[in-house]
């Protein structure tokens, strides 16, 4: 069985390792040059609670459902996963009403420990929020990731499982015999499958085109986000949401796994000609920063590191759109993954691999005798307790060799980046959060540079930030 | 290991530092996070540099090299591609990691030249894309001196502090086209003889009450739109430029590097740098800091003068002697920034003022010290030598320029 996963964000990632549990050959493909680089970069990095989405939706469902498997999946996986909670704000009456209907929808949704805190206990629990509030709804089960990491940790496990990662080949089309998809063809190669699960985010509907699929027609919703420096650590303490409106979750503010605070997003629609263009705006910006200080009145915003912008697969529907295609018997599709898409990403993987394939589909998987289902992240030395790091560093020196200051990075794990896949600077940063601290690389960017050009044999003009045009030096000085 | 004195940063402060320790016969060690000492002096290969301190004019390499020879000379041990991980305020170690190992550093004083970083464009919170092609003049400066390389074909230029100024002219030496320097501020942000040297003499426009509102491009820099501001630094609509560049210049601003000693010592809220005194003695009393992580210096001759102020009085201090006690040195009327926040009698007062704005004819008064200077400017930093005499009794040091 030849199984073509199409895009490496979040749900293909997450599927492709679903499947290498099994005995089939997955390939997974993705047209950007590192994986988790589209929609699952730039995004609130919550894992929700549940109580948000209408009951009766798909993504209800799965949301709930995927926050309960993050736990486990974040040890198997070793990626960052911290369970802080979130609080739901309200600061007058009409929006008490707003968390006493989420409270009851979290219930219908079966969000364990859902509770509405006063005043009191919500200005206890965090200390700097705006004491204007009346009460809050507190969901224990909500927590915080980094996404690329979830994409990136479940690729490496599926590849230690046999999957093939394909990166910087768009898919351009498919070979088609009695209704049935037999190739999917690439910029680059043509491959052979019986299988096809479309993953490729805001592109996803487009594939379904080309397939001959039935789709749903996507546009991006952009977030902007405003990143603020760990000095700030400690000022918030849970995902802290406003009530929500009709269209978003609104503008909120949490702390970040490594310490920061982030700010946003915006809730945009855009037309679909601007799938490709995460802009931020002086007009998104601001609108960031006066929501912030509502609900933090007290944060200082000089301390910005970035910002930036996300963009989300929406659809009319303002569902998920999951499915085996009727029309083309092999191809499924996994489609207008909004939020709360990094929640539900688990579950929906096992829900296609279980559900779909086995049941609806009747394809009969083997479940392999050797899967390893762990993986082993790229180790801070700079995290461990001195004793291990001498051991570390006795072993091997470059592990004593701090490259990013800000974030004490040493030269080893780059490099252990490098071995992983890492060969744009952002596949660098996203792996070991070299440049990702209040610098912003302005002392480790060439030196990561050098190591990237030595470690790859190649020559520094032809590395890039993160796609193939997005050169960072041109020719010599003196030759 | 125990020594006398730990010097963090090997820049020009810290190597001053470390050779004024070691005049006074005490046992330093300089630690050094890069794989050489010199800091960015290594890769500042223009000249200007020593017209104060050597009364010749020097490129930053050369500069660096006197220093670095001296310490060789004296024997002074330096750990390079050696970073400090932690500072134990009451046991007075360091932990400092490298391909060596973890080591333990016992002191009984310490001189902190940490020196500054660049302002980065993330913080600027600019809208559009996130391109490549966007760099510090810093980070460029060290791909075309350091790397041999060319960050770029067409290039603008945000900003035009000293940095940016000197990065407009080798830019343009080296064949990279410089469309102009942007610069939000009404006057340019560097050194009057810059603007000259740099901009005028090779034609590159600088555009002034300007800043940029946008960069474009999905992959690489293609665009970057630049509007006028108001007095408030508000970009006024309809006065947008565009301007079709592969590279974006950033030289806005340096900011002290205070990290390990952030929550511990006193820090200048208007500089945001170490509080120190005039003998480098910050709120810690055994522990001393010198040159851009104080405040930021127009001249590297400054730096070095302050770091070996702050090396003799930490090797003073690691041999028994205690100073003080101090007054406390405020900014008054059109001081922005001064320096040293406190004076200690036990040496002369050198003052660096910077003034809030531009002063044609002003009256430097401290104490009973008064002294005028004609054509004062922000960008331009004043060095004074203020006499005990004028500051006898004084319970508080107030500086203050006034128009005259």
């Amino acid at each position: 069985m030849r199984i073509a996963v199409i895009g490496a964000g979040v749900f293909g990632s997450l599927i492709a390792r679903e499947l290498s549990k099994y005995d089939v050959d997955v390939t997974l493909i993705e047209k950007n040059l590192d994986v988790g680089m589209g929609v699952t970069k730039a995004n609130s990095a919550i894992v929700h609670a549940g109580y948000d989405d209408p009951p009766g939706t798909v993504r209800a469902k799965f949301c709930v459902l995927g926050n309960s498997m993050y736990e486990d999946l974040s040890k198997e996986l070793d990626f960052e996963y911290k369970k802080i909670g979130s609080l739901v704000v309200a600061f007058d009456d009409r929006e008490v009403k707003v968390l006493m209907k989420l409270l009851r929808q979290g219930e219908e949704n079966k969000v364990e420990g859902l509770r509405i805190l006063e005043r009191e206990e919500t200005l206890a629990m965090e200390p700097n929020l705006n004491p204007a509030v009346k009460m809050s709804l507190f969901a224990p089960s909500a927590g915080i990731t980094e996404p690329w990491m979830v994409a990136i940790a479940a690729v490496e496990n599926a590849m230690e499982n046999g999957a093939k990662l394909i990166l910087g080949e768009g898919v351009v089309g498919f070979e088609k015999r009695n209704g049935r998809i037999v190739k999917v063809v690439t910029t680059r190669n043509r491959y052979e499958v019986d299988l096809v699960i479309n993953c490729a985010g805001l592109h996803a509907d487009e594939i379904a085109k080309m397939a001959g699929a039935e789709h749903v027609d996507l546009y991006p919703r952009k977030g902007e986000y405003i990143l603020l420096d760990k000095k700030l650590g400690g000022h918030v303490r849970h995902v802290v949401f406003p009530v929500p409106t009709e269209t978003s979750k609104g503008i909120l503010v949490l702390p970040t796994v490594d310490g920061g605070i982030l700010l946003g997003p915006t809730a945009e629609d855009l037309p679909s000609v601007m799938k490709d263009r995460p802009l931020t705006t002086r007009e998104g910006l601001s609108k960031v920063k006066e929501n912030a200080k509502r609900l933090f009145p007290r944060l200082d915003l000089s301390y910005v590191v970035k910002t930036f912008s996300g963009l989300r697969p929406e659809s009319p529907r303002r569902d998920f759109y999951i499915g085996r295609s009727k029309l083309v018997g092999n191809f499924i599709n996994v489609m207008a993954t909004r939020s709360p898409g990094l929640t539900a990403a688990p579950a929906v993987a096992k829900y296609v691999v279980e559900e779909i394939i086995q049941g609806e589909i009747g394809v009969s998987l083997t479940r392999r005798k050797d899967f390893n289902p762990f993986r082993k992240g790229i180790v801070h030395y700079a995290s461990l307790s001195l004793e291990r790091w001498q051991e570390e560093i006795r072993r091997d020196p470059r592990a004593g060799k701090i490259v990013c200051f800000c974030n004490e990075v040493t030269e080893k794990e780059v490099i252990e980046a490098i071995k992983r896949g890492a060969r744009t600077l952002d596949g660098v940063k996203f792996r070991t959060r070299a440049m990702f601290g209040r610098c912003q690389g302005n002392f480790c960017m060439p030196r990561i540079m050098k190591i990237l050009e030595r470690e790859l044999g190649t020559d520094m003009s032809s590395l890039t930030l993160k796609s193939e045009n997005s050169w960072i030096v041109d020719g010599k000085v003196r030759e | 290991m125990k020594v006398d004195v730990v010097v963090i940063g090997g820049g020009a402060a810290g190597m001053a530092a470390a050779l004024k320790v070691s005049e006074q016969g005490a046992r330093v060690v300089l630690v050094e996070r890069d794989e050489r000492v010199g800091g960015i002096l290594n890769q500042c290969i223009h000249n200007g540099f020593g017209l104060h301190y050597f009364r010749e004019e020097l490129t930053g390499p050369e500069y660096a090299e006197r220093f670095k020879k001296a310490l060789e000379e004296k024997d002074i041990e330096v750990l390079t591609n050696t970073f400090v991980k932690a500072l134990d305020v009451r046991e007075k170690k360091l932990v400092v990691v490298s391909e060596d190992g973890i080591r333990i550093l016992e002191t009984k004083a310490l001189v902190y030249a940490a020196g500054a970083r660049e302002r980065a464009f993330g913080s600027l919170m600019v809208p559009g894309d996130r391109p490549s092609g966007i760099f510090t003049a810093g980070v460029a400066q060290r791909f075309m001196n350091v790397e041999n390389r060319l960050p770029g074909k067409r290039a603008l230029i945000l900003g035009s502090g000293d940095i940016g100024l000197i990065m407009a002219r080798r830019l343009t030496l080296e064949g990279v086209e410089v469309v102009g320097v942007v610069e939000r501020l009404p006057y340019p942000g560097g050194l009057l003889r810059n603007v000259i040297q740099c901009l005028e003499d090779f034609g590159i426009p600088l555009f002034l009450s300007s800043t940029v509102v946008e960069v474009r491009g999905r992959e690489r820099l293609e665009e970057v739109v630049v509007a006028k501001v108001d007095e408030n630094f508000q970009p006024i609509p309809g006065t947008e430029k565009v301007f079709e560049v592969d590279t974006l210049i950033l030289s806005v601003g340096l900011i002290p590097q205070i990290e390990l000693l952030e929550d511990l010592v006193e820090v200048n809220p208007t500089s945001k740098g170490i509080a120190t005194s005039n003998l480098g003695q910050t709120s810690i009393e055994w522990i001393f800091a010198a040159g851009n992580c104080t405040a930021i210096y127009d001249l590297v001759d400054y730096v070095t003068y302050e770091g070996e102020m702050a090396g003799k009085y930490a090797a003073l201090y690691a041999k028994g002697e205690r100073f003080g006690p101090k007054v406390a040195v405020k900014a008054g009327e059109n001081v922005m920034v001064v320096q040293p926040n406190w004076y200690d009698p036990s040496e002369e007062l050198t003052l660096y003022v910077r003034t809030r704005k531009v002063i044609e004819k002003g009256r430097l008064v401290v104490g009973s010290f008064e002294k005028t200077f004609e054509e004062l400017v922000p960008s331009e930093m004043l060095r004074v030598k203020i006499p005990r005499r004028h500051l006898n009794g004084l319970s508080e040091i107030v500086v203050e320029v006034k128009e005259e």
